[in-house]
């Protein structure tokens, strides 16, 4: 739930990184932290077991910049990936202005990837919100690895798009990150449908890690004004 | 129609009306602070003391602690626990829920006691969530569509704060 505040001069929004156990969410954040300066970034908050994996969330604020005057405070969290924290992983979810969904490109993790993608549509759809039509990119990490599936596969399974069947909305929206490509386009079958954008990515070498933040935080923003 | 969490906004006028009600129930209490924070995670104001502390973790961690005590009381069969109470040596907090969106949070030490800090919450409460109620109210009464003037026609700003 973004809030505008004018006693602070403050916009503040909510960004969670979802995905599988393991797939490098954590690993985000830690990058983020590192790199950015300390005085547009707060402490980075860890509720993580004893062999660091993560039990309830990890949270980092860090500041974008200023917009008429307001500083754009965003709150980076992630959420535990493990199948069965799913009570936890869902509390984090209130209030989200945006999903980065990080998704493990290792072949043999698909179904784990596919399971977290369904867990995620569900959990939003309790609360009432549309994944659809929110702030919303996918970030294939691992890309270094050899037993990496090609971006296609990933995106046939992961990214297939939703159906669009507003007339207004039927038009050929391009890819700004990937050029020649489309976010709205018409399928061979007729249909319109709608991708979210994805970023490829090596977390632990930081490749992508902004790219994915700069998107998201650019789409929640938009979404606002 | 929202399709995910709706915006809000804290104007000057409502931060001063919080503000005012905190500092009167902190000098009848006694306490050291008060905080509200969102059921975000956001921080909305303090009062009092100024935190010795990183209040934005705080606060995180605050509503946090909130929805996963929610969780509990839905599991033992309550719709909710509508204060929490954490006791230290020193120092104590007590928490209470503000027109279910809403938390505020109260530091309190041994120049007072639980006691007197939760009969003068009561009312405090009731004042904030009255004061929240009607900001709620007039956001939700917001044509659908209509940006807060504030972020109307700010595009070419964002492009700029990512390049």
């Amino acid at each position: 739930m973004s809030m505008i505040n004018y006693a602070s001069r403050e916009i503040n929004c909510k960004i969670v990184y979802y995905g599988p156990g393991l797939g490098g969410k954590t690993t985000n954040l830690e990058h983020v932290y590192q790199k950015v300066a300390p005085s547009t970034r707060g402490k980075l908050i860890s509720l993580a077991t004893e062999s660091e994996r993560t039990l309830f969330f990890d949270f980092l604020p860090v500041d974008l910049g200023t917009i008429r005057g307001f500083k754009t405070r965003f709150h980076l969290y992630t959420v535990p990936g493990q199948v069965y924290y799913n009570a936890s992983r869902k509390l984090i979810l209130k209030g989200v202005d945006g999903i980065v969904f990080v998704a493990d490109s290792q072949v043999d993790r698909m179904e784990a990837n596919l399971e977290s993608m369904q867990n995620l549509y569900d959990n939003m759809s309790e609360y009432g919100y549309d994944l659809t039509r929110m702030p919303f990119v996918i970030q294939y990490n691992k890309r270094d690895l050899p037993n990496a599936a090609t971006l296609a596969e990933l995106q046939t399974s992961l990214n297939p798009g939703w159906e669009i069947t507003e007339p207004s909305r039927q038009r050929h929206t391009p890819d700004v990150y990937h050029a020649g490509t489309y976010l709205v386009e018409q399928v061979a079958t007729g249909e319109w449908v709608e991708r979210a954008t994805y970023f490829e990515a090596v977390a632990v070498t930081g490749e992508g890690v902004f790219d994915t933040l700069k998107a998201v935080s650019k789409l929640v923003l938009k979404a606002l004004s | 129609m929202h399709f995910g969490a709706t915006s809000w906004s804290l104007s000057e006028a409502d931060n001063a009306a919080i503000g005012h009600v905190l500092q009167r129930f902190l000098f009848d209490s006694n306490a050291r602070c008060a905080l509200v924070v969102d059921r975000s995670g956001q921080l909305v104001t303090t009062s009092g003391d100024r935190p010795p502390f990183d209040v934005t973790a705080f606060a995180t961690l605050a509503a946090a602690d909130f929805s996963a005590n929610d969780q509990l009381a839905r599991l033992i069969g309550e719709r909710d626990f509508n204060t929490l109470f954490h006791q230290g040596e020193k120092e104590s907090m007590l928490l209470a829920d503000v027109a279910r969106r809403v938390i505020l949070v109260v530091l309190f030490d041994n120049r007072t006691t639980l006691g007197m800090v939760r009969l003068k919450m009561r009312g405090t409460v009731e004042e904030l969530t009255r004061l929240f109620e009607r900001m709620f109210t007039t956001a939700a009464a917001r044509p659908v569509g209509q940006a807060p003037a504030l972020l109307a026609d700010v595009d070419d700003e964002i492009d700029r704060l990512f390049q």
